[in-house]
């Protein structure tokens, strides 16, 4: 996406002239004075931009964070545009704009799998609008109805006259028109850009070093930061020696953060990064400092037999039935804590000064980040501004600003000088929000004839809502710690039809800070209830795909069986052996089937991944397939060595040393199916993940003998039992 | 002062001499297409080539580099002209966030130059890079493209 960086030289020259003017443009209430700098460049609404040379730019609301939303949501502008593709690209309004514009982009947060399926109508509605008004510009020049007019390809088309015009000619014209208030949207058959495997729009330049990510962004005079916040969360700092580094080269000025961090700010990164190093801090740890793992651990076994326990979905007389059943099954597992671990280090940019500031920086969510910025700022909102670049990766840790509020702080304490603030490796890895911990029970009943009699899940762990947004729990309770085991519902419902069922949650929270992570409370839940559905299968004396094929709803099983069909179900070559998983989430009904062998010496190998997802409408198949491929990377990296343990109440994992990472020599081949249905919008960036790790595992006992119910694999000796 | 030869063209630079490589690109150079990862020679963001071998520039010592020329990621195009490497990469549809992939070129294009058709086994052997979003696959795609002639 060229735009991006068009921006940022934009904010750079602005920023340049500011120094030289002692103060700095903010650029908003003039809406994008970029557009309307350039000779008869027009904004037909909000979404669509048209240059005289019919270039088209679609404005882009949601954070594109590699996982393909900017290119789905351009296409589908684009669809109803019926614009030429070869001429579309991209911008970000910014988060300020959209406040200024009485929020017209809607929501700028990007998590959840949510970036296309909670915008498309509106997305669809602007591109149809203002298609409608570059039609009703040009029907007006010719003095002919409207409604004798097409459009295609950017040309307008009168079909009396066979008169012919362009969207960059009319563009003008139609930006005067009152816009249409119901416009007709497409079906999706009829589709021409959306619904194909279109290539991405934000390649190129990362192909040649020229995109600029937020890490990599310069401004005229400005500084670079780096930081150390307290190394236990809740822990404040106690003291720090700054004159022991404040003559080291570069360094500019030591300071301490909300009584919990120190930064270092200096010329370079280098600079800063070194001083900081050799600066003294003590720290007050709090009552974190005394906990371990092994003391979560506990409080976790404990909450498994708790007599208390938040309900999220119940059938029957689950304990009732089990009691009575033939055969009784019970099974414990456990899901570590877990870093995103972007590549791009959490950073931010800020510029202070006393009565306005502005920062620029990765984020998922650009109106959260302003409302950071102005509340660190202590600035009035609209006297604030954010510029989202594009993301080193997300995963979800990129939905807190709490690197941006460091950032706004760093920069007040040097009013007038822009400053970089950019974390370590080592910091990014002890400070993210962290994929929550979680042990469930998982005790299961069944009858004579080997079908399921009674399941009780009960879970026991941390809550992201308690953690994050208590105001949003249900009277006490996280609602989100249930994904996968919902009873209905469009987001992520239980898959089984079990007449007795109980699954609750025992909330046990620490001082770890927990967050949203790519798939989160999927991933976990997946394993239990598909490991523990293998292993019922077994006590059943059956086949784990028949076992599940006569309780799993419709949709459930038609994705499970495009998958098993695919891999060949039972037909894996000598030595391999397979392992299925289902789940529906974020929207989506998805399943995989892995091959794995287990060599006499314990090494693990994955040789062939099939995934079907049934996501409704598939806006790129081409980008879905390739979310799908890194789902598995993501969901197989967190399942082999995903693990942050905690010692004196701190993380221990400091880098990619010691929080290891697939990489390719491990990479299976991914083959993907796309179930076609088209009747609904599902999401494609998170769900497949909860399947990638209980397929494996289910490969593995079958290969080794060895159930594997604690996470990550690595802990474990894969040798044949 | 130090003169370093960076994509053909000497740069003088009055960052300390332990500097890493990385940085003095990216804060003294202001080639930032070379990127920061782990700093621990971990997850290959920041490759470069001297002298045509690929190397982690966080763990090269500015001092260390001497009149060995450097070649970074922003030095492979010839202006609008990708190399052949690049429009392989192009045509595979291959970075997602795209933050690891000016390490991920940089190391397939020095494995073409020793190896110009490697194996899927010898691609595993170098290319050991971190990439979060998980395109390994397309990686993968893009070199044996690009190996084709």
């Amino acid at each position: 996406m060229t735009t991006n960086a068009a921006v940022l030289n934009r904010r750079s020259f602005l920023a340049s002239s500011a120094a030289v003017a002692g103060g700095f443009s903010l650029g908003f209430g003039v809406p994008f004075s970029r557009a309307e700098a350039q000779t008869g460049v027009q904004e037909i609404n909000a979404w669509v931009v048209v240059h005289p040379d019919d270039k088209v730019v679609i404005r882009i609301a949601r954070s594109e964070m590699g996982q393909g939303t900017l290119t789905g949501l351009a296409q589908l502008v684009a669809e109803e545009l019926e614009c030429d593709w070869a001429k579309v690209t991209t911008e970000y309004p910014t988060p300020g704009q959209n406040l200024a514009r009485n929020r017209v982009w809607g929501n700028f947060s990007t998590g959840g799998s949510q970036g296309i399926r909670q915008s498309n109508l509106y997305v669809r509605q602007g591109g149809a609008t203002a298609r409608e008004m570059l039609i009703q510009a040009a029907a007006k020049e010719w003095n002919v109805p409207a409604a004798e007019c097409s459009a295609a390809n950017s040309v307008i088309t009168h079909k009396g006259t066979g008169k012919t015009t362009t969207y960059g000619k009319v563009a003008a014209a139609a930006a005067k028109i009152e816009p249409p208030k119901d416009v007709k949207l497409k079906d999706a058959k009829d589709w021409k850009i959306a619904g194909k495997g279109l290539k991405r729009l934000d390649t190129r330049d990362k192909l040649t070093g020229a995109q600029i990510y937020g890490i990599d962004l310069k401004l005229p005079g400005m500084l670079t930061a780096t930081i150390r916040d307290t190394p236990v969360n809740g822990g404040t700092l106690k003291s720090f020696d700054a004159a022991k580094v404040e003559k080291m080269p570069g360094v500019k000025k030591v300071v301490a953060i909300d009584n919990r961090a120190v930064a270092v700010i200096a010329n370079s990164y280098w600079q800063a990064r070194t001083a900081l190093a050799a600066l003294p801090v003590e720290w007050d740890p709090g009552p974190g400092g005394k906990v371990s793992s092994s003391d979560i651990a506990a409080m976790l076994a404990e909450g498994l037999n708790a007599t208390q326990a938040f309900v999220g979905n119940q059938a029957g007389d689950a304990k009732g039935a089990i009691e009575k059943a033939a055969k009784k099954i019970e099974a414990v597992y456990s899901y570590p804590y877990q870093n995103h671990a972007t590549m791009e280090p959490m950073n931010c940019t800020a510029l202070w000064t006393a009565d306005k500031c502005e920062a620029w920086g990765p984020t998922q969510n650009g109106e959260a980040a302003l409302a950071a910025t102005a509340e660190a700022a202590g600035h009035p909102v609209n006297k604030c501004e954010f510029h989202k670049t594009l993301l080193g990766g997300g995963f979800g840790r990129r939905g807190r600003s709490d690197y941006v509020r460091q950032a706004v702080l760093i920069a007040k304490e040097m009013p007038g000088t822009p400053i970089k603030l950019i974390w370590s490796r080592e910091e990014d890895m002890t400070h993210c929000t962290f994929h929550p911990i979680m042990a469930c029970k998982l005790t299961g009943g069944l009858d004579a004839s080997g079908n399921i009699a009674g399941l009780h899940v009960r879970l026991s762990g941390q809550s992201i809502l308690a953690g994050l947004l208590p105001q949003n729990l249900q009277n006490g309770m996280d609602p989100v710690v249930f994904q996968g085991f919902n009873n209905g519902g469009t987001e992520s419902a239980y898959g089984y039809n079990i007449d007795n069922l109980l699954v609750d949650h025992a909330m046990r929270n620490s001082h770890v800070l927990p967050g949203f992570w790519r798939g989160v409370n999927t991933n976990q839940n997946a394993i239990f209830m598909e490991c523990f559905m293998d292993e019922l299968a077994e006590a059943a004396g059956q086949d784990p795909l028949e076992f599940r094929r006569k309780i799993l709803k419709p949709r459930h099983r038609r994705v499970l069986e495009a998958a098993v069909e695919k891999a060949g179900w039972g037909k894996a070559p000598p030595g391999v052996f397979q392992g299925l998983a289902q789940i529906m989430g974020y929207g989506s009904y998805v399943a995989g089937v892995a091959d794995v062998s287990v060599s006499e010496q314990g090494q693990l190998k994955i040789h062939r991944i099939v995934a079907a997802t049934d996501c409704g409408h598939a806006v790129n198949p081409a980008q879905i397939e390739r979310q799908i491929a890194g789902s598995f990377v993501y969901g197989l990296s967190a399942a082999l060595y995903g693990e942050c343990t905690v010692k004196d109440g701190a993380i221990e994992q400091t880098n990619f040393d010691t929080y290891n990472v697939m990489r390719m020599d491990e990479m299976p081949k991914v083959e993907c199916v796309i179930v076609p249905s088209g009747d609904f919008w599902g999401g494609v960036g998170e769900p497949t993940i909860a399947v990638a790790a209980p397929a494996v595992l289910n490969a593995i006992y079958r290969a080794t003998g060895k159930r594997i119910r604690t996470l990550p694999v690595m802990n474990h000796d894969l040798r044949k039992a | 002062m130090v003169a370093i030869t960076v994509n053909g063209k000497i740069y003088n630079t009055n960052a300390d001499p332990r500097t890493p490589l990385l940085w003095v690109l990216r804060d003294d150079l202001g080639l930032t297409g070379t990127k920061y990862g782990c700093g621990v020679a971990q997850c290959g963001s920041c490759t470069v080539h001297i002298d045509g071998v690929a190397n982690r520039s966080c763990q090269v010592p500015l001092n260390s580099v001497g009149r060995r020329k450097v070649t970074t990621v922003e030095g492979l195009a010839q202006g609008d002209t990708l190399t052949k490497l690049q429009q392989a990469w192009l045509d595979n549809d291959v970075p997602q966030c795209g933050y690891c992939q000016s390490g991920m070129i940089m190391a397939a294009a020095a494995l073409l130059k020793t190896t110009p058709k490697p194996t899927d086994e010898e691609i595993d052997a170098v290319m050991t890079n971190i990439c979060r979003c998980g395109t390994y696959q397309q990686v993968r795609a893009a070199i044996h493209d690009a190996a084709k002639g």
